[in-house]
């Protein structure tokens, strides 16, 4: 009972974020509501008992994506009032389409047998000795190694990118040039007089 | 216990929440790629549900890469939107017309 109570407190509170990230006015505060919609999402993740991907989604998401998501978003000098306009446009749209695919998705997972297995359960209740974060490392090192490889490179190459998308070189700025320092040679940096010795006065 | 299909209706919800999210702002950049994460969040709602439901912890894999994908694609996305702001003093998506034949 209490599951189910905490369960309807936090999607009530995720649905309405996420319509406060779509209908609000300022980025700003579409990002602050995007934040409370993955914490309430991770404590949903808690209550299904799926531990760690609940606090990596906190640390991951809430941590690194959204306050990037906020520094660009006060970074950037937008004129907010020419974004808005015709927003009403295609509301009627967004709502109407909105609408059709949540009646849709309901019909089909609420109808007798819609989805052709037993949807009334959530799965088994785990054993008190499981360990969620235990199981998913298991897998993640031994069958899903190679992915996870690669899911590894595919961040170094996202760093690259960003940095190498965003780093601008300034006219005027004098910075080093390193393949030119390393390249030196002896002979450009050191001349060697030959002089006479002087007299001791 | 929470069921599956209490579940996946949240995941609808969701979902759809965010597709007429992408339909409202189809100007403003930043907020299409804010409709992006919560399109994905509401994808990974329906893997855990699954991965719960069958007792199989490869659902829950698949969303730890789904999850390191969005925060790649995200931080490419902010930086091309950086450059793009640097070059247009715009983020309007109508705007960015350059390549229309």
């Amino acid at each position: 009972m209490l599951i189910q109570a905490l369960f309807y407190l936090f999607a009530t509170v995720l649905v309405l974020a996420a319509l406060g990230v779509i209908t609000s006015r300022n980025p700003v505060y579409s990002a602050l509501a995007l934040v409370l919609c993955f914490v309430t999402s991770a404590a949903i993740w808690l209550l299904i008992e799926a531990e760690f991907l609940a606090v990596v989604l906190v640390l991951v998401y809430v941590g690194a994506v959204m306050v990037l998501f906020l520094f660009v978003v006060m970074m950037l000098d937008i004129n907010l009032a020419e974004l808005r306009q015709g927003f009403t446009r295609f509301a009627w749209l967004g709502w109407l389409t909105a609408l059709a695919v949540i009646a849709e998705i309901i019909g089909v997972v609420w109808a007798r047998g819609g989805l052709g297995i037993d949807a009334s359960h959530g799965g088994q209740r785990l054993p008190a000795n499981y360990h969620n974060t235990l199981e998913l490392g298991r897998a993640l090192y031994t069958r899903y190694a190679y992915p996870l490889e690669l899911a590894a490179m595919l961040l170094l190459v996202a760093i690259v990118a960003a940095i190498a998308l965003t780093m601008r070189r300034r006219a005027g700025l004098k910075y080093q040039n390193v393949s030119a320092q390393v390249a030196v040679r002896r002979e450009e940096r050191v001349r060697i007089v030959k002089m006479d010795a002087e007299k001791r006065p | 216990m929470i069921s599956l299909a209490q579940l996946l209706t949240l995941s609808g919800v969701l979902f759809s929440l965010s597709v007429a999210g992408i339909f409202l702002n189809r100007k403003n950049v930043i907020l299409l790629l804010m409709c992006v994460e919560l399109l994905l969040l509401a994808a990974n709602f329906n893997f855990i549900a699954f991965s719960r439901y069958l007792g199989d912890v490869n659902g829950q894999v698949f969303v730890f890469f789904i999850l390191t994908v969005a925060a790649a694609e995200s931080a490419i996305g902010l930086a091309i939107l950086v450059v793009l702001f640097r070059e247009r003093r715009s983020i309007n998506v109508e705007d960015l017309n350059t390549l229309k034949g």
